[in-house]
């Protein structure tokens, strides 16, 4: 049963969440708009543009590092794309982001064992490519 | 109880802090290049503006998911080594609805653990967790729709086949292996 009060209290914990993510999301898109300012610099420099395989794999394990909210690999994927990088190395860099936890590791395996811990994020890091693969591919299909 | 909320207002000022030094890092490129540091904030200003409208419709999402209690509890009768198709559905859905940092859901994957839940399950329900239904707006915004179905698609698939693959390398008997 959805009370009044259900829906305040509901409201509140959203409204502390957004205030908690807003100054990540400002800086993630002040930082963005830094970064895609760049790109075709980066690929004049020779940095990107290596073909989708090479691309994938470099997007894969930047996003295995990094962390944060998925939200801001969208932000950033977005503003890659529109910058001309490659949809494959975006949609590996977004998969990897919430699947490939390198930085998160170490609680993960504390509480679930290590075995576990580097068997799942071994297997999540080669699926980031598959999946970014075949994705594109269906969408180019 | 005092300790834990000070830890809390320091995670909720690292925020606040990571603008600072971005607006620091602004000030200085605005300084050194100033037409670089133009466009970008001019940059920054579009984007704001188109993702706005977006961020109006993931509060909205977020509010209703908040209104979903009791999930956490609901899910530890389910996925056991018994579970069948049952539990891996519920390891997907539960992934998939599960929000928040996953910090917060490993003690609870843990007390699932030693109560007999599948590795499978686990990595299924970590997989999943990809799936972020409340900002799948943005990503159509940035990628269109069809991208964004086909990509929340094959996650959804994949997260079984990642929990299957590590069940069958680590066996099914436990995640918790020698020297762990």
């Amino acid at each position: 049963m959805i009370t009044i009060g259900r829906l305040r209290d509901a409201g509140g914990k959203t409204c502390k969440t957004f205030w908690r993510l807003l100054p990540v999301l400002i800086g993630v898109l002040l930082i963005a708009s830094l970064i895609v300012q760049l790109i075709p610099e980066l690929v004049r420099l020779g940095l990107l543009g290596h073909g989708p395989l090479l691309e994938m794999l470099g997007a894969d394990l930047l996003g295995s590092l990094s962390t944060g909210q998925p939200v801001v690999s969208y932000l950033l994927g977005g503003e890659l794309r529109q910058a001309g990088v490659d949809l494959y190395a975006i949609t590996a860099f977004i998969v990897a982001w919430v699947t490939v936890g390198i930085i998160p590791m170490p609680a993960e395996a504390v509480m679930l064992g290590w075995r576990f811990t580097l068997v799942r994020n071994l297997i999540a890091f080669i699926m980031a490519i598959v999946v970014a693969w075949i994705t594109v591919a269906t969408l180019n299909g | 109880m005092a300790e834990k909320k000070t830890e809390k207002a320091r995670k909720g000022l690292g925020g606040w802090i990571f603008l600072l030094a971005t607006a620091a890092i602004y000030l200085g490129i605005y300084v050194w290049k100033p037409v670089y540091g133009e466009a970008s904030f001019g940059h920054f200003a579009k984007m704001a503006r188109d993702i706005a409208p977006i961020l109006l419709l993931v509060f909205v999402f977020l509010w209703a998911l908040e209104l979903v209690q009791g999930m956490k509890d609901r899910l530890a009768g389910l996925v056991g080594h018994d579970s069948g198709v049952k539990g891996w559905l519920v390891a997907v859905v539960g992934g998939v609805l599960s929000h928040g940092p996953v910090y917060a859901w490993y003690p609870l994957l843990q007390s699932l653990q030693k109560r007999g839940m599948r590795p499978a399950l686990m990595a299924t329900f970590l997989y999943a967790r990809s799936i972020k239904l409340p900002w799948l707006p943005l990503m159509a915004h940035y990628f269109g729709m069809g991208y964004m179905l086909i990509l929340t698609a094959y996650i959804a698939c994949f997260s079984v086949l990642n929990g299957w693959l590590v069940e069958r390398m680590i066996g099914s008997g436990g995640s918790r292996g020698q020297g762990d």
